[in-house]
């Protein structure tokens, strides 16, 4: 490990276990609730990381989460069914990424510009039709019973509640939340296994570093790139729908505030890694965690606002791009377009 | 030799873009029901239709020319600065802080004071970004857009528990003395006997902005720095060749651009609100980016392209006001706007292209 990792683990340790010390109950239900602001960050995170790694910048994670989260929170109220919901949440995702692919794949345009444009797509679209749709100021009414996804208990979570350490840990902490945390954690590993151990994440890491070399053994840069940018939408797919139908219930204006854009943060803190998008992932929930259950943190010689706590995950992350606490490289090819030899 | 004649780039591109970009808005409105003819109306007859909703427009436009010309200038140098947010933010608390703790006795003092306040704050809060790109190559886009949620927060901050006076709820500063503030185009109107524009916030900043449409012009086509800035921008490599230090044109290219942004805050914080309110800049900075892609980032672009968006965003709050359209439309618009004269410039240049070089075929055997 490196030593900005092990820095990112011993910030997470110390604050747990300073928080444990201080207040116990407190520090157990805030990071419960750590667990859940982490997911929509951790999915959109790796979400950035298949579309990076290809080559394809994403600053439009934001408004693809927020469209999904739409799209998920609107199915999910007319159906009552949470499941319909994630359906369309992946599909509304997914079709910003194909535009975000048409424009900066197909017709080689500015990544960057085409992910500024989206966000701004999904935050005006959303509130366009939901107006139209329910006359609520943009927000979908609120949702109940089936059309939400509900906390799922884990097996032998109840019996393993009284022993000592791993009790505590998996039946109030890892047990009780929705299947979509799981499904986020699961991501992980799996991000991993695909990126590092199968020949399409080699060739996927491959095409964000140099497309001419892929190019030359004859397999489509245009391919695989779509192909990291639609696992994009699937991924923010279910970010968005676990933010209006897990998370919360039900749509509201701009609900994903800003929380796209610390994703980001996190996959340049992780260096585009699966297993540090966990940590930082973490880190950036524990932080908005602390700061939502103390507005304002009295540390005995000073009190940190809240402010401060919700500006932490973009301080940190400029210190790690500014390099002095382990370099942030990213693919080398990334934001270019690839034009084939004619 | 080019593809396509000048004109053909410069307007007809562009040109070619909005209507793609309002066809799909027109569709969407259809979508929900509503008629775009009516819609169109509404906003024309709103927005141009009195000298009040000129006075609005022309007030929305004075802040986009800033922010357009905050990312023309960095764009020339190759730089995307989407950080015209947070600066414009930081050039208020720069306008505040003058304002509120300078003895100003007269606003034609107070002008010149407050724009260097406001251009100094926003130049310092691109310079970090600035910095981190020249000297350590942090993506300059990605610091911008970390300084934009740093910067709503130092403001938040600065309002709720600093500038908020003593036993007032609303987390604004106080308000700005009354000799501060900036005449109105109505009040220089009323004064030759022109009733024009009653109660609407446009003020001599639109002057301002207007001159700095042609300073900036100036800067660009006839500096020496605005030479070094456009070739650094074609070329880096080039530029050093040339003897061209990229640290130092980035960084200066940077100050100017978050000095623009900053300026804008003469318009909505000392001219309209005349105090600091918590989100002043609402959005403006990110309008700015669309504004420098529609003028293709040339200033008398830029003017046109502002009072285009200003006519949207006046219009827009006039659709919502008589009509079930909800303004959001308008961010619909200006996304589809950036989309298809920033993303997909391609889509709508490479058929162009084509024709043009088909036709000069034509004409050259007709000869």
């Amino acid at each position: 490990m490196k030593l900005a990792d092990s820095l990112t683990a011993i910030l997470i340790l110390a604050i747990c276990q300073i928080w444990l010390i201080a207040d116990q109950s407190a520090a157990m239900q805030g990071i419960n609730s750590a667990i859940r602001l982490m997911t929509p960050l951790l999915l959109a995170c790796l979400a950035g990381l298949y579309s990076e790694r290809a080559g394809v910048f994403d600053i439009g994670l934001e408004g693809k989460m927020l469209m999904a989260a739409f799209t998920a929170a609107s199915v999910a109220f007319v159906t009552g069914s949470a499941w319909l919901g994630l359906i369309a949440g992946i599909a509304g995702a997914m079709a910003m990424s194909l535009v975000h692919g048409v424009a900066s794949i197909t017709f080689r345009g500015n990544q960057l510009i085409s992910g500024v444009a989206l966000n701004f797509l999904a935050a005006g679209l959303t509130v366009l039709i939901g107006q139209n749709a329910f006359s609520l100021g943009g927000r979908t009414p609120p949702l109940q019973g089936d059309a939400r996804f509900q906390p799922i208990t884990l097996p032998f979570a109840p019996e393993l509640r009284e022993v000592p350490l791993i009790g505590p840990l998996y039946s109030q902490l890892l047990s009780g939340h929705t299947i979509l945390v799981y499904v986020a954690l699961l991501a992980v590993p799996v991000t991993w296994w695909v990126l590092f151990r199968t020949r399409f994440g080699l060739r996927l890491r491959a095409v964000g570093e140099n497309p001419a070399s892929v190019d030359t053994a004859g397999i489509s840069v245009t391919r695989l790139r779509f192909t990291a940018v639609m696992i994009c939408g699937l991924l923010t797919g279910i970010a968005g729908a676990y933010l209006a139908t897990g998370l919360s219930a039900g749509f509201v204006k701009d609900m994903t505030a800003g929380r796209g854009f610390i994703a980001l943060a996190a996959l340049i803190f992780a260096k585009w890694r699966p297993w540090q998008a966990l940590f930082a992932t973490f880190l950036f929930g524990l932080l908005e965690a602390i700061a939502n259950l103390y507005p304002n943190l009295d540390l005995g010689l000073f009190t940190v606002p809240s402010q401060f706590m919700n500006a932490l995950p973009y301080i940190l992350t400029v210190i790690i791009l500014a390099g002095f606490v382990g370099r942030a490289i990213p693919p080398r090819a990334g934001g270019e377009p690839y034009v084939k030899e004619r | 030799m080019d593809k396509m004649p000048k004109w053909a780039d410069v307007i007809l591109t562009p040109l070619i873009s909005l209507i793609l970009a309002m066809g799909i808005s027109a569709l969407v409105i259809l979508a929900i029901g509503e008629s775009p003819w009516m819609a169109l109306t509404t906003m024309v007859e709103g927005a141009l239709g009195s000298s009040y909703g000129w006075g609005f427009t022309l007030y929305y436009a004075t802040n986009f020319i800033f922010t357009g010309l905050a990312v023309m200038v960095a764009y020339h140098a190759a730089l995307f600065n989407i950080g015209g947010e947070g600066q414009a933010a930081m050039g208020g608390l720069g306008v505040a802080l003058v304002l509120l703790y300078l003895p100003l006795p007269h606003w034609a003092l107070a002008l010149p004071v407050a724009m260097l306040g406001a251009a100094a704050f926003g130049a310092a809060w691109a310079f970090i970004p600035a910095w981190l790109q020249a000297k350590r190559g942090s993506h300059i886009v990605i610091t911008t857009i970390m300084f934009n949620f740093i910067a709503a927060a130092v403001l938040s901050y600065v309002l709720v528990n600093l500038l908020r006076p003593v036993g007032s709820m609303d987390p604004a500063s106080a308000r700005f003395p009354a000799e501060t503030a900036l005449p109105r185009l109505s009040e220089l109107a009323a004064s030759v006997g022109i009733a024009w524009g009653r109660n609407t916030p446009v003020n001599i900043t639109f002057l301002v902005a207007v001159l700095a449409c042609v300073l900036v012009w100036l800067l660009i086509w006839r500096t020496r720095l605005g030479y070094e800035i456009r070739a650094l921008g074609k070329s880096e490599r080039g530029a050093v060749y040339a003897g061209i230090s990229p640290v130092r044109i980035t960084i200066v290219a940077m100050l100017i651009s978050g000095g623009l942004a900053g300026m804008m805050a003469i318009n909505n914080v000392m001219g309209e609100s005349g105090r600091l309110v918590l989100n002043a800049v609402e959005g403006a900075g990110f309008i700015g980016i669309a504004v420098a892609l529609m003028g293709r980032n040339h200033p008398f672009g830029i003017f046109l392209a502002a009072l285009l968006f200003g006519f949207l965003y006046q219009g827009g709050g006039e659709l919502a006001l008589w009509t079930s359209i909800p303004r959001e439309l308008i961010v619909v618009i200006q996304a589809l706007v950036i989309l298809f004269t920033g993303a997909l410039d391609n889509m709508v240049r490479m058929p162009l292209e084509r024709l043009f070089l088909a036709l000069r075929r034509n004409g050259g055997q007709a000869r």
